[in-house]
């Protein structure tokens, strides 16, 4: 697939900018996220393809502009929920909860 | 069940993060142990330090080398690093005239096993876009100067195959044992985009 994500040659981004002591993740969702991926991974039957496939249908806007385990996230919730172990209304209905306190 | 987030500040992914954990875990899908032993795995136990080791064998070992470039999946796994991101490996070799570079341009494919998880920048737009069109402008980034007579290759890196470079063994070195040899290998020097360090 020809997009965003294929971005070898692609002028203007700037310079490489590394970091001094990075930290295996920079937020503690961002290591949820990772573990999350390498679990639902197993029991929900996709494969690296699969994945990545979904990660190169990110708006191309919203690509440039989240970070990486974002784009994890995006991906595995599409896995999960074309297989039904998860659906949108239950995702949503959970963050409010949580937005509002709740567990 | 994770700790529930105090104040107003928790991000948009973290939440959503946070909703599926509970979720999945509430629907037996999932085990928050299971996860958080993935977490410490990859922060504390899978590293560079890993593929440090298998630098610094090939570098005493001129046996060892020559397996580690003819079949690096089988050479890295005698250390018993292998596994996820890892099933399929090349190492290249950097010599006096060949400097080698590794890229994901696609996203982030890297070797878990032997450099742990790759860092923001590997992963970032700009070493994506110009490791392949401007490595050596990348490489005095990262402060690695090399002469014009010095070719270098940029791999580009697949889910499929996953590259680790073999840096040069630094001079003044010949006196060093293996283990004071692999505190010389950082993990940019096994991606490529710097020299393994002087003692």
């Amino acid at each position: 697939m020809n997009g965003i994500h294929d971005l070898g040659g692609m002028h203007g981004l700037g310079p490489v900018v590394p970091e001094q002591d990075e930290p295996v993740f920079h937020e503690k969702w961002e290591g949820r996220a990772f573990a999350l991926f390498a679990s639902t991974f197993v029991f929900a039957g996709y494969t690296v393809d699969e994945f990545r496939h979904a990660i190169e249908k990110i708006p191309p806007a919203h690509y440039l502009e989240s970070s990486y385990y974002e784009h994890w996230l995006f991906a595995f919730e599409e896995a999960l929920m074309k297989r039904g172990f998860v659906t949108r209304e239950e995702l949503d209905a959970r963050i409010a909860q949580l937005k509002s306190g709740g567990p | 069940m994770p700790k529930p987030h105090q104040g107003p500040a928790e991000s948009d992914p973290a939440i959503r993060v946070r909703a599926l954990e509970a979720i999945l875990t509430e629907k037996g899908l999932i085990d928050p142990k299971a996860l958080d032993a993935l977490v410490d795995t990859y922060e504390s136990k899978v590293g560079p330090r890993n593929g440090a080791k298998v630098v610094a064998r090939a570098w005493v070992d001129p046996a060892y080398k020559q397996r580690l470039l003819s079949d690096a999946t089988a050479a890295i796994k005698e250390f018993g690093f292998s596994g996820l991101q890892g099933e399929d490996m090349v190492v290249v070799e950097n010599t006096p005239d060949v400097h080698n570079l590794v890229v994901c341009t696609l996203c982030s494919c890297y070797p878990w096993p032997t450099l742990g998880l790759p860092p923001v920048w590997y992963k970032s737009a700009p070493y994506r876009a110009r490791a392949v069109s401007d490595p050596r402008g990348v490489l005095k980034e990262f402060g690695t100067e090399l002469p014009e007579t010095v070719e270098v290759r940029t791999w580009d890196t697949t889910a499929e195959l996953r590259y680790l470079v073999l840096p040069e063994r630094p001079p003044g070195t010949d006196d060093m044992t293996e283990d004071q040899l692999a505190e010389l290998v950082t993990r940019d020097s096994m991606i490529g985009v710097t020299k393994a360090k002087a003692p």
